[in-house]
C-alpha cells in the first residue's frame, strides 16, 4: 500500500497529465514529435540511399536543387543554387555541362571540424566524448569547393555509394578517379581528396563549378536535389578520421554536417534522434505560391515568412504499431500514417469512394491528408520464360487474358482498404507522360463506359486464352491443365489470404497457380537468375522523370542479363529505340507522343499485370499546419508549424490521470487478504493442528 | 575451489567454439556474403563491382570454414570463420556492418536491459516466493485450492496478451504511465513501471506454482515435523525452516539467469521501446548482421556458462554439505 502511495506521490509530481513521454521541460515547447521504425543505416550523404534515412539526411543536408514544396507536377527549384542549372551541349552534343552558382554567404551549422585545434585529439579526448557537440564549434562559409568534394566522395575507395556505377558513366573521368584514389589510399586516415583533381568537375569562382558529362543525360538535374549531391566541407571527413573516434561511433556516417535549417543533435538511433534549428541557417522564405485549391487548404497562410518555423524535431524509435497509434491519439506524436489495423478505426470512405476522418477522430480535430505516391506495384512476367514469357502471339494473348482477368480494383478494395489506383500503365500519376482518363486508359484491359475505366469481362480473357492455346485453362495440344508459377516473398500467416487471392485470380481461366515463396534474399536471387516465371515487385521513383518508371522495362537493363533493374527482362527493340530517344529529350509535345507509343507497345506486350499506385493517407493533429504530402520531397520539416499551446490543452485534457480503479484494485487485494490474514492467525492460536 | 573454476572456465573453451560454429552454420545457410552486401548496400542500383568490394573489405570474400587455395594453417585460418570468430574470445566484437562499433552499443543497451530485468527478476522472486509460501501455508484449503486455479489460469495466457492489456488499461484507459519510450537515469522509472508490472504478473502463474510444488515437497520432510513438534510456530517453520532449504532449487533457477539479465527481453523491449540488447539482437538478425548475431550469441553463451558456475558456487553458501573439487 506504502509503495502505491509513493508511486502515485511520484507520478503527481509529473503534473496534470502522467503518461507524458517526453521530459517536463519540453512541455509547451515549439518542438514537433514523430517517430522512426527502422534504425537509419547510413547518414552520409554519399552513402544513404533509403527513405527512412532521407527523413534526417535531407533536414541537413541542402543539395543545390530541391522540389517544389506546394507545386505539382513536381518542380525543380534552387536550394542553395542560385538558379536551375541549364544543360549547355557541347563537341556536338558529345559532352554536357551543368554549371551550377552557389548563394554566397550560406554558413554550415556549428561543428569542432571548424575548429583547427580540434583535428589533434588525444585519445582520452576522444574516449570521453559523448557527441562530437562536447567539443568547440566552429563554423565557415559554403564554398563550390564542398560541393566538388562531395562529388568526388562518391568515387572514395572506402564509401559505397549506391550511384557511383551510375554516375561513373556520366560524369567524365569518374570511373578512372576511383581507380586513382584506390591507388592512393592508404586503407586508414584521412585520404584528402583535394589532392585528386577530377576530370569532369571544374570549380569556376569560390561560389561556382561546372560538372561535365557525357552525352546528354537531362535527369542529371534531378539528382542535383538529392543528397549525393550535397556539399561535404574537407574538414568534417578530416575531424571523424582521427584514430579512435570510429570506436565511439563519432563517424560522419552517424553525424551529418551541413547547412539546411537543422542539425542532428542527439543521435540514439535505438531510441531517439534529434534534430535542433540551425543556429547558422540563413533562413529562407515560405513560398509564395502553390497549385490550385492549396490557398483554401490554407497552406499559403505563411506565404513569404522565414523557415523554419519548428525549434526542435523529436524522432522516437517505434517499432510496434500499437502503442505508436495510441501515442497519436493521446496527442504524443503530431502526425500519423494508417496501419491496416487502424484503418477503419481512422477513416471512412464514403460510397462515392471519398475517404474522411471518421467521427472519433474529427471529435479530437484530427485532419486527413492523401496523395497517390510515384511507385507502382506490378505482378511481372519473366520474358525469358517458355510459357508465358517472349514476344509470341500465343504468350501476349496468355498475359492479356490474365491481366484483365486479375482484378485489381478487387485487390485494392480487399488488401489496401482501398488505398490506391489502378495502374494503366507504368507511369505513376504526378509525372510527365502520365495521362488521365480515357486517353490514360489501357485499352487491353479495360473499356469505356459510363465516363470511367470498367475492366473487360472473364468472357474477352477466355477468349484471349482460348486463342492462346489454351481453352478452359488446358494446353490445346497435350490437354494439360496449365499450371504457372508465382514467386514471392513471405512475410507471415498473414500472406494466406492474400495468396488465396492470387489463386483465385488465376482459377478465373482455370489456371492452376503454384505459389513458390521464400525470403527476401532467395526472392532477388531468382530474379537475378531470371528463374521466375512470375512475380511481385515495386518500384518507387528516384525522381519524378518518366524515364524513373520506363527504364524498368528497357532491354537492355534486363536484370536476368545485365543485372538491371528491369526485371521483368522485358525486351522489344521498338520499345528500346524509343525509350533511347526519350531518355535525353525535355518534357515536351514530341517527348509525350514517344512516352505514348512506348505505353501503347507495352500495353499490347504486358510484360506486367498494371498493378496498384498506392495511396498515402497520413493524419495531423489539429496543432499542425502547413503539411503537405510530397512524396519526392524528404526536407519538409522546414515548412511545417505547430501550435504549441494548442497541444499542450488538448494533451492535459485527452490523458487526465484516472486513479480511482488503481485506489479499488488495491483495496481489492487488502480486502482478499483478510480472509488469509485471520485464518493464519487462528491457525497460529490453535493448540493442536488438524490432522492434514 | 579455485581448481574447479579454473577447470570449469577451460571446459567453457570448446561449448564456446562449437556454439560459434553452431551459429556460423546457421546463418550462413540462410544468408549468402553477397545477401548480405545487399542487404547494407541495398538492392536499387547496386552494382556487381560493388557487392564485390563490399565483400573483400568485410572479408566475407574468404572460403567459409576451409581454404584449400592457400598453405598449411592458412587453410584453416584464412577463412571467414576464423577471422571472425578468433577476435570474440578477447572480447574484440569489433564493428557491426554499418560501421557501429559493437562494444559500444552494448554498453549502451545493457543499462536498459537490466534496468528492466533485475526489477522484474527481484521483484517477482519475492512475490512468487510470497504467494507460494501462502499457497503452501494455506494447503488443502479453499485458498490454496484457488490460488492454484488462479495460477494455472495466469500461465494460460500469452505474455503478448499481458503487454497489450497492460498498455490498453494502464496507459490508454486510465493515462496513469507512458505506453512506452524510454529515459536513461532516474527518469527511466516511468517507464520501467509498466514493463515491470507486467512482467512480474506475468510470471506469478508459473512462479507461485513452481514454489509451492518446491515448498510442500519439503514441507513433507521429517525436520519440518519435528520443528512443529518443538512448538514452532508455523511461520517460523515456513520461513526459518523450509525456504532456507528449498534454496537449492530457487537458486538453481535464479543464479542461472542472473547474468542473462543483461541480454534483455524481445518482446517487452520491443514494446514498449526500451533499447535494450533484446531488441539488439532481433534488429541484428532482420538487418543479416552477423558481426552483431554472432557478438550477441557468444556473450550469451558466455554469460550462460557463467551463470551455471555461479550457481555450483551458490550451492556452497547455502549448503555447507556440498564441496567443489
Amino acid at each position: 500500500m506504502r509503495i502505491v502511495l509513493i508511486l502515485l506521490l511520484f507520478l503527481g509530481g509529473c503534473g496534470e497529465v502522467w503518461n507524458d513521454p517526453y521530459p517536463a521541460e519540453e512541455r509547451g515547447r515549439n518542438i514537433f514529435y514523430t517517430s522512426f521504425i527502422n534504425r537509419p543505416k547510413h547518414l552520409d550523404p554519399v552513402q544513404s540511399y533509403t527513405s527512412d534515412e532521407a527523413d534526417f539526411t535531407m533536414q541537413v543536408y541542402e543539395p543545390p536543387l530541391q522540389y517544389h514544396y506546394l507545386k505539382r507536377p513536381y518542380e525543380l527549384v534552387p536550394l542553395t543554387a542560385l538558379g536551375v542549372p541549364k544543360a549547355q551541349e557541347i563537341e556536338g552534343g558529345k559532352f554536357t555541362v551543368y554549371e551550377i552558382r552557389i548563394r554566397p554567404g550560406i554558413r554550415y551549422q556549428p561543428h569542432p571540424g571548424f575548429v583547427p585545434e580540434n583535428f589533434s585529439l588525444s585519445p582520452a579526448r576522444i574516449d570521453g566524448l559523448k557527441s562530437p557537440y562536447d567539443l568547440p564549434l566552429g563554423t565557415r562559409e559554403l564554398l563550390a569547393d564542398d560541393y566538388i568534394y562531395q562529388i568526388k566522395r562518391l568515387a572514395h575507395p572506402r564509401l559505397h555509394s549506391p550511384i557511383f556505377g551510375l554516375m561513373s558513366e556520366y560524369i567524365v573521368g569518374l570511373k578512372e578517379y576511383a581507380g586513382q584514389l584506390k591507388q592512393a589510399d592508404r586503407k586508414e586516415g584521412w585520404l584528402d581528396l583535394r589532392q585528386f583533381p577530377l576530370q569532369g568537375v571544374e570549380k569556376t569562382g569560390p561560389h561556382s563549378f561546372r560538372v561535365t558529362l557525357r552525352g546528354s543525360y537531362p535527369q542529371f538535374a534531378y539528382w542535383l536535389a538529392m543528397p549525393f549531391f550535397a556539399p561535404m566541407p574537407w574538414e568534417a571527413e578530416r575531424f571523424f578520421e582521427q584514430p579512435g573516434m570510429a570506436q565511439k561511433n563519432l563517424t560522419l556516417d552517424w553525424w551529418p554536417v551541413g547547412t539546411g535549417p537543422y542539425m542532428l543533435t542527439e543521435n540514439n538511433p535505438n531510441a531517439r534522434m534529434v534534430l535542433e534549428r540551425n543556429p547558422n541557417f540563413r533562413g529562407e522564405a515560405y513560398p509564395p505560391e502553390g497549385e490550385r485549391g492549396d490557398a483554401e487548404a490554407g497552406l499559403l497562410q505563411d506565404a513569404g515568412k522565414t523557415m523554419p518555423f519548428i525549434d526542435r524535431i523529436v524522432f522516437s524509435r517505434e517499432k510496434e504499431s500499437i502503442p505508436y497509434w495510441n501515442k497519436f491519439l493521446q496527442g504524443y506524436y503530431d502526425v500519423s500514417g494508417i496501419g491496416s489495423d487502424q484503418f477503419d478505426q481512422a477513416v471512412r470512405v464514403s460510397i462515392e469512394g471519398d475517404a474522411n476522418v471518421t467521427p472519433e477522430m474529427e471529435e479530437k480535430g484530427i485532419r486527413l491528408s492523401t496523395s497517390v505516391e510515384t511507385s507502382t506495384f506490378y505482378v511481372g512476367f519473366n520474358w525469358l520464360d517458355k510459357v508465358v514469357g517472349g514476344d509470341s502471339e500465343r504468350a501476349r494473348k496468355l498475359r492479356q487474358a490474365i491481366s484483365i482477368a486479375f482484378d485489381v480494383e478487387e485487390q485494392i478494395t480487399i488488401f489496401s482498404n482501398g488505398r490506391g489506383i489502378a495502374a494503366q500503365g507504368p507511369i505513376a500519376p504526378g509525372i510527365f507522360g502520365y495521362r488521365e482518363d480515357q486517353e490514360g486508359m489501357n485499352p487491353v484491359v479495360y473499356e469505356w463506359r459510363e465516363g470511367k475505366p470498367v475492366r473487360k469481362s472473364l468472357e474477352v480473357a477466355r477468349k484471349l486464352l482460348a486463342e492462346a492455346g489454351y481453352p478452359d485453362g488446358r494446353d490445346a495440344k497435350t490437354g494439360q491443365p496449365l499450371v504457372l508459377y508465382f514467386d514471392t516473398v513471405a512475410r507471415g500467416a498473414g500472406d494466406k489470404a492474400a495468396f488465396d487471392w492470387y489463386r483465385q485470380q488465376f482459377e478465373k481461366l482455370s489456371i492452376q497457380l503454384e505459389i513458390r515463396t521464400t525470403d527476401w534474399n532467395r526472392f532477388q536471387d531468382k530474379i537475378r537468375k531470371g528463374d521466375t516465371q512470375t512475380f511481385r515487385l515495386g518500384w518507387n521513383a528516384d525522381y519524378p522523370d518518366p524515364e524513373n518508371f520506363l527504364f524498368l522495362l528497357h532491354g537492355p537493363q534486363s536484370r536476368a542479363r545485365t543485372q538491371g533493374e528491369n526485371a521483368a527482362n522485358y525486351a522489344n527493340p521498338e520499345y528500346d529505340a524509343l525509350f533511347e530517344r526519350m531518355k535525353h529529350m525535355a518534357n515536351s509535345p514530341e517527348r509525350q507522343r514517344l512516352i505514348d507509343r512506348m505505353v501503347d507497345i507495352v500495353r499490347a506486350d504486358a510484360p506486367w499485370i498494371w498493378g496498384v499506385h498506392p495511396k498515402s493517407y497520413s493524419l495531423r493533429h489539429s496543432w499542425v499546419s502547413n503539411d503537405k504530402p510530397n512524396t519526392m520531397a524528404r526536407n519538409s520539416m522546414k515548412y511545417l508549424k505547430i501550435d504549441p499551446a494548442k497541444r499542450a490543452e488538448l494533451r492535459a485534457q485527452w490523458n487526465r490521470p484516472v486513479v480511482g480503479p488503481l485506489i479499488l484494485i488495491v483495496l481489492l487485494l487488502v480486502a482478499s487478504a483478510i480472509p488469509a490474514v485471520v485464518s493464519y492467525r487462528k491457525r497460529e492460536r490453535m493448540a493442536a493442528r488438524p490432522a492434514a | 575451489m579455485l581448481g574447479y573454476i579454473v577447470r570449469r572456465a577451460l571446459y567453457a573453451i570448446p561449448i564456446l567454439i562449437g556454439v560459434n560454429l553452431i551459429t556460423f552454420l546457421l546463418f550462413f545457410v540462410v544468408n549468402t556474403p553477397d545477401d548480405m552486401a545487399r542487404m547494407q548496400l541495398g538492392t536499387r542500383r547496386v552494382t556487381a563491382e560493388a557487392i564485390e568490394k563490399w565483400k573483400a573489405e568485410q572479408g566475407y570474400d574468404k572460403p567459409y570454414v576451409w581454404n584449400s587455395g592457400t598453405d598449411g594453417l592458412g587453410k584453416l585460418t584464412d577463412t571467414i570463420f576464423y577471422q571472425k570468430s578468433l577476435r570474440l574470445f578477447a572480447f574484440d566484437f569489433g564493428a557491426a556492418e554499418d560501421g557501429r562499433d559493437i562494444a559500444n552499443e552494448i554498453r549502451m543497451r545493457m543499462w536498459p536491459s537490466l534496468a528492466l530485468a533485475l526489477p522484474v527478476l527481484l521483484v517477482g522472486l519475492a512475490v512468487n516466493i510470497t504467494f507460494a509460501l501462502l499457497m503452501a501455508f494455506f494447503r488443502a484449503t479453499y485458498l490454496d485450492f484457488w490460488g492454484v486455479v488462479l495460477c494455472v489460469a495466469m500461465m494460460s495466457i500469452s505474455a503478448l496478451f499481458y503487454i497489450i492489456g497492460g498498455q490498453y488499461i494502464a496507459s490508454k484507459v486510465w493515462h496513469l504511465v507512458p505506453i512506452s519510450g524510454y529515459a536513461g537515469g532516474l527518469d527511466a522509472w516511468k517507464f520501467l513501471v509498466l514493463p515491470v508490472l507486467i512482467g512480474v504478473v506475468g510470471g506469478i502463474g508459473a512462479g507461485g506454482r513452481w514454489y509451492r510444488t518446491l515448498f510442500l515437497e519439503e514441507m513433507a520432510r521429517d525436520y519440518v515435523r519435528t520443528a512443529r513438534a518443538k512448538g514452532l510456530a508455523e511461520s517460523t517453520v515456513l520461513f526459518r525452516h523450509v525456504l532456507k532449504n528449498a534454496m537449492i532449487p530457487i537458486l538453481t533457477g535464479v543464479v542461472v539467469v542472473i547474468p542473462l539479465l543483461f541480454m534483455g527481453s524481445l518482446l517487452t523491449e520491443s514494446f514498449f521501446g526500451i533499447p535494450g540488447l533484446g531488441s539488439y539482437t532481433i534488429d541484428a538478425i532482420q538487418a543479416q548482421d552477423f558481426a552483431v548475431v554472432r557478438s550477441m550469441v557468444f556473450i550469451g553463451s558466455v554469460l550462460y556458462i557463467l551463470g551455471l558456475l555461479l550457481t555450483d558456487l551458490s550451492y556452497t553458501l547455502v549448503d555447507p554439505r556440498i564441496k567443489l573439487q
